[in-house]
């Protein structure tokens, strides 16, 4: 009888109160290393994280385990080839890191990309950033446990993968876009499949945001969670949907309008908190406008070359090869050494789903770039950790990096 | 981006403040670019900062080799209400390639300097945590310079098959 | 597994095993015709090749995304290309609960140490697959910052592709499945008669006159 008394007294004690530090007990701060080797922390992190209990303190990002020299391997291959080592950085926004890249060269060449060129880049950016965009919420909500979302999102990727299959020949790096246009004209079929997939999409966002949208655990996890104020954002450098949740609407879409993006009517989804959920939406109502973007190029797709007409900077097409002797010699410059650009330095922004990708290319006259540097949204992002996190929990931590979004290969390079 | 007559007179302005600070400018493709002294680079993204400059939309490095002064920084500045963009280069020698951090001016300009650290070997004076972010902490040479050999493995053929690397047992 | 079927001759032969059968489940068998009898009836293979069969139809990966072949490798696990059917769906991700280790991804020379650690703290019986051209050979970018793995680690099967297909992926799981059962493909060696990467031709096509010069 006591026992159980003891035992009533003792759970009546128990307040929710928080615990006062300071009364003659010590309370350790602990460290503890997270990853690299971690299935949550959405590549090779390494966060040190210093924990007081469960509360976040103070949090080191670790990064550099991925470092690949893309940078320093660019400077070695001619302007043709570096397009796939620099679609590797950010690896799942690909065709971003090749139309900037490639935006740069032609700004340095000033050459004019022709406008069936620059509606079918537009396409396959947009899909790119659905794709994109899908992968994050697939993985964020297997992070924060809701495993059925992983399979749904890899399913419409899996159907946009085809769809660039079915344009380049490669599911991923699809070596597309090429400078002064694209590789390829788009295959028979694939308008078709397109607008299918047009039609199909907004209904599945529909869907994914009934899964998870009203799911309690969901709005308990990231509602009010970690929220960040817009003036320390900007301090940071971080843009994108990380951004454009605080309530900041910087899109370079919209603000610095690149290959025909003023030509379309879309909106930019807008938080206002700035927490995690806020950034949930926002990315989640981007798949809407994009496919919107992806409608109107669809329809009002030009006719007309797919790549400039400058022959010393594009490959003729094969059948002149057969014809002309210009065709011949400049196929045969174009392969060995590929095209010379002027010497010149040029910083190319556009706006990948993590940010602003920004390019800086110099080049000084010959074949082979002096300089590639690829200014990564994620690199500067990932600064935004630590005062996002500062005297949350773990599980914040974990939440709050599945929806800072990511990509350790844009961020180590 | 300010157009050529637009960057004379920010040139200009910076001069007033501090008459050694601006070493020239250059404006190509649609491009501004500032060229600064090293020591005074501070203040002059101090100053284009309260002008409305105020995002630093990048921090990269150059190697300008074999042209002298051969490492370079440069800052790419944004301002978000007129969409404008400036950019200021500083070239430093390799003999004492120091200049002031800008980690009071923008927070997120900590992982970058660390960066160009890293691949170029600019020392940021003032940065709270300067070591190398992408290369091992011990790593010896600063890989992005022309002069650095960029490595790697040999392709194995049969031929070559017995001299490789050696495959591990 | 083996399967050998017996054809029961006269019904003199079937009486005799009834009556047998009837003796053992009594208890009356006993020492050598017990044994006899077990060998007889029960139909085994090696144990060597049930543990193989049972050991290659559950390889649990550990995860082990790198780059971008681990989006590629995630998309093993979704329903198109669906690893689960040869029942590699639990990917673990504690090193000691998982056999594989799917290299997905260049290796950086800040992270071999860790590859290596992981590898050495998974248990036995355990493989590797390679995936991609930058962990198998360097790759795209044969620079300063990477390392093939087959020179810190013991590789089983390299699946080529930048990033490989899911189905070149799964085919690589397959042969590492032929492998871990005890034969283990191979390919073109086979058809040539070739060891390492020679050909090894054999004698009697060589012409004397060749042979003998």
């Amino acid at each position: 009888m006591s026992a159980t008394s003891d035992y009533r007294r003792r759970e009546e004690s128990i307040t929710l109160a928080t615990e006062s530090a300071g009364q003659g007990e010590t309370h350790e701060l602990l460290t503890l290393n997270i990853g690299p080797h971690h299935p949550a922390t959405h590549g090779v992190l390494r966060l040190l994280v210093t924990l007081e209990g469960e509360v976040v303190r103070d949090i080191k990002p670790i990064i550099g385990y991925v470092h690949t020299g893309i940078e320093k391997t660019c400077e070695d291959k001619s302007y043709w080839k570096v397009i796939p080592c620099v679609e590797r950085m950010d690896y799942l926004s690909y065709y971003f890191n090749a139309m900037a890249f490639c935006g740069a060269v032609e700004t340095l060449l000033g050459i004019e990309v022709p406008p069936r060129a620059q509606y079918l880049r537009v396409i396959h950016l947009e899909l790119n950033r659905i794709m994109s965009h899908l992968v994050w919420l697939g993985t964020s909500a297997l992070d924060l446990g809701a495993m059925s979302m992983f399979w749904y999102c890899f399913r419409e990727r899996e159907t946009i993968l085809d769809l660039f299959e079915m344009s380049s020949g490669q599911r991923m790096h699809t070596r597309y876009f090429q400078v002064g246009g694209v590789m390829e004209d788009i295959p028979h079929g694939f308008a078709e499949k397109l607008a299918a997939f047009v039609k199909d999409m907004p209904r599945r966002a529909d869907q994914y945001a009934a899964l998870l949208e009203q799911n309690e655990i969901v709005l308990q996890r990231l509602r009010n969670v970690c929220p960040l104020d817009e003036q320390t954002l900007l301090g940071l450098g971080v843009t994108g949907p990380l951004l454009r949740a605080a309530g900041n609407p910087w899109d370079l879409r919209k603000a610095e309008p690149y290959s025909s993006y003023d030509h379309f009517e879309f909106k930019i989804p807008v938080g206002t908190v700035g927490d995690n959920y806020d950034r949930f939406r926002v990315r989640h109502a981007e798949l809407y406008e994009s496919t919107k973007i992806i409608d109107q190029a669809l329809q009002g797709l030009p006719e007309g070359p797919h790549i400039t007409l400058d022959r010393k900077v594009a490959l003729p097409p094969r059948h002149e090869l057969a014809t002309s002797m210009e065709a011949l010699i400049h196929h045969f410059k174009l392969v060995t050494e590929g095209f010379r650009v002027p010497p010149g330095e040029v910083y190319y922004a556009i706006e990948s789903p993590r940010g602003e990708l920004g390019c800086f290319v110099r080049a000084d006259g010959s074949a082979k770039p002096a300089r590639v540097h690829m200014r990564d949204p994620s690199f500067v992002n990932l600064q935004a950790t630590a005062p996002m996190v500062k005297d949350a929990y773990i599980a914040d931590l974990i939440a709050t990096l599945a929806m800072l979004d990511p990509i350790l290969g844009g961020i180590d390079r | 981006m300010p157009d050529a007559t637009g960057l004379e007179l920010i040139a200009h302005d910076l001069r007033d403040a501090d008459a050694v600070s601006v070493l020239g400018t250059t404006f190509a493709h649609g491009r501004a670019t500032v060229i600064a002294e090293p020591g005074r680079v501070h203040g002059v993204l101090e100053r284009l900062k309260d002008r409305g400059y105020s995002f630093l939309a990048s921090l990269h490095g150059c190697d300008y080799y074999p042209e002298e002064p051969r490492l370079g920084v440069l800052y790419e500045l944004l301002d978000m209400h007129e969409v404008d963009r400036i950019s200021v280069k500083a070239r430093l020698h390799t003999a004492g390639p120091h200049i002031a951090s800008v980690v009071d001016l923008w927070p997120g300009a900590n992982h970058p300097e660390r960066e160009v650290y890293d691949m170029f070997g600019v020392f940021f004076d003032g940065h709270p945590d300067l070591r190398r972010i992408l290369m091992p902490e011990d790593y010896e040479g600063f890989p992005q310079r022309r002069d650095f050999p960029i490595g790697g493995e040999p392709v194995l053929f049969t031929y070559n098959e017995e001299h490789s690397y050696g495959k591990w047992q | 597994m083996e399967v050998t079927r017996r054809q029961i001759d006269s019904p003199s032969e079937f009486r005799s095993r009834q009556l047998k059968a009837r003796d053992m489940l009594r208890g009356d068998l006993e020492n050598d015709a017990l044994e006899q009898y077990v060998t007889d009836a029960v139909l085994t293979t090696t144990l060597d090749k049930a543990v193989a069969w049972g050991r290659s139809n559950a390889i649990w990966p550990a995860t082990f995304g790198l780059a971008c072949c681990a989006i590629e490798m995630m998309s093993i696990v979704g329903a198109r290309v669906d690893i689960a059917r040869f029942g590699f769906e639990a990917f673990r991700a504690s090193p000691r609960q998982s056999d594989l280790l799917i290299l997905s991804g260049r290796v950086s020379i800040k992270m071999a140490p860790v590859v290596r650690r992981i590898y050495d703290q998974m248990l036995e019986p355990k493989w590797a697959i390679s995936m991609g051209a930058c962990c198998s050979s360097m790759g795209v970018f044969n620079n300063y910052a990477l390392v093939p793995s087959d020179k810190f680690m013991p590789i089983d099967v390299h699946v080529p592709g930048c990033p490989p297909r899911p189905e070149a992926l799964a085919h690589g799981i397959l042969k590492l499945r032929e492998k871990v059962q005890g034969h283990p493909p191979e390919g073109w060696r086979e058809r040539y008669g070739a060891v390492g990467t020679e050909e090894v031709v054999p004698e009697e096509i060589i012409p004397e006159e060749i042979a003998g010069a």
